[in-house]
């Protein structure tokens, strides 16, 4: 494994393979988003109790799921970085980062506006929400972390470190809703068993959490392409790049 | 893995290890306070191993289940009362106010307030909880035997 990974610990090869993937991930992104909006807000049923207010669900729970999973994605990345100090794991670390801060906010603001009707209040410092607070803080603090140093290499250390310590948070949103008494409901899609969600509500909700996670996807490869080529702007490969386009 | 490597890894797991221990005890000993709010039972027996109970006056949430048949409003004002059940005893809300849309009978709430009595709360806010099911009306009224209807009110009972 480690001989067919290890070319892409090239700067040249690495964008070349994000090039390869953005076609990929941006139809997949344009389609199931479509796919998914039209499905989940024009067509699946109303719920028995929220009537239409529920269709929030349809962003809130893609954008909240994917603000942990960019996360995740971005602490494996900075392990990757400080252990075998690739540049182009502390580059990734730097691309996910905003992507993954954009969905908290996502998640974050989706969650006011429906807990505004449905709970009667925008916000609640409970446990679920509080936690999600913090995340969005830790993106914020990896980011400002990088560029807060001249020395690029100090900056994607220092990001990483505290991209991993705030791997902590994951399971502590994850689970807050059943440790502690919280306003905010229990897990619906991740326990896979039960049926909370009716399978006309369940399908669309998964088009869109594909559809959010292709374009974190595709979002992230545009990002990461540039950092290398800014990273690499005195490399011969990226002036030829430069001078052909 | 040559050293190198493997030290740093070994070094990020222990960073990992000891920070999620040390945040798991901070969370196990505030463990009774990010709970945001209390339920009737732990209200009136008491919370904890120590079996503490709030005293009156304390502000403070109060979350359960609004029993059906229990809700009480004046005619002339925005005044509700209404009791909240868990598992065992009854807790009287009182609140004034416009409640969110979802409250109903049955549904599960959390208001927040200051205790004036062993079990009565007056509350400056309701909020409404919602379970994490979600269904059509038909599902909802095949699958539950819930059919939604909007709270009734007494409007023609001045006349």
């Amino acid at each position: 494994m480690w001989k067919w990974l290890h070319p892409y610990a090239k700067a040249e090869r690495a964008y070349q393979l994000c090039n390869t993937f953005l076609p990929y991930f941006a139809v997949v992104t344009v389609v199931s988003m479509l796919v998914g909006w039209v499905w989940g807000l024009g067509f699946a049923p109303a719920d028995y109790q929220q009537k239409d207010s529920y269709r929030i669900i349809f962003i809130h729970v893609p954008s909240a799921i994917l603000s942990m999973g960019a996360y995740s994605s971005m602490a494996i990345a900075a392990i990757v970085a400080l252990v075998w100090q690739l540049r182009n794991a502390e580059l990734a670390v730097i691309a996910i980062a905003p992507v993954g801060a954009c969905m908290t906010a996502i998640a974050l603001i989706t969650g006011a506006a429906w807990g505004k009707p449905m709970w009667g209040a925008w916000w609640v410092w409970d446990a679920r929400l509080t936690s999600e607070l913090i995340l969005l803080f830790l993106y914020l603090g990896v980011i400002s972390l990088y560029h807060a140093f001249e020395d690029k290499k100090a900056a994607g250390r220092a990001a990483s470190i505290l991209a991993i310590v705030g791997v902590i948070n994951l399971p502590i949103i994850h689970f807050s809703v059943e440790w502690w008494n919280t306003l905010h409901q229990g897990a619906s899609i991740t326990k896979f068993n039960t049926n909370a969600v009716d399978p006309s509500m369940f399908w669309p909700l998964m088009v869109n959490i594909l559809a959010f996670a292709a374009f974190v996807g595709t979002v992230t490869l545009i990002r990461l392409k540039n950092e290398i080529l800014q990273r690499e702007k005195h490399r011969p490969w990226v002036r030829q790049l430069l001078n052909r386009g | 893995m040559n050293p190198r490597r493997k030290k740093r890894l070994l070094v990020i797991v222990a960073i990992l290890f000891g920070l999620g221990s040390s945040i798991g005890l901070v969370l196990y000993a505030l463990q009774e306070n990010i709970n945001l709010f209390y339920t009737p039972s732990e209200l009136i027996d008491g919370k904890g191993p120590n079996k503490e109970k709030p005293f009156i006056g304390q502000k403070l949430r109060i979350g359960g289940m609004v029993v059906p048949g229990s809700v009480d409003r004046n005619e002339k004002s925005l005044e509700v009362s209404f009791k909240l059940i868990d598992t065992g005893p009854l807790v009287t809300v009182k609140y004034q106010g416009i409640l969110p849309d979802l409250f109903r009978e049955g549904q599960g709430i959390v208001a927040q307030g200051v205790l004036i009595e062993p079990n009565v709360i007056e509350a400056f806010e309701v909020l409404a909880k919602h379970d994490e099911e979600y269904m059509p009306a038909e599902v909802a009224e095949a699958v539950k035997g819930i059919k939604h209807e909007k709270p009734k009110y007494n409007l023609d009972s001045g006349n």
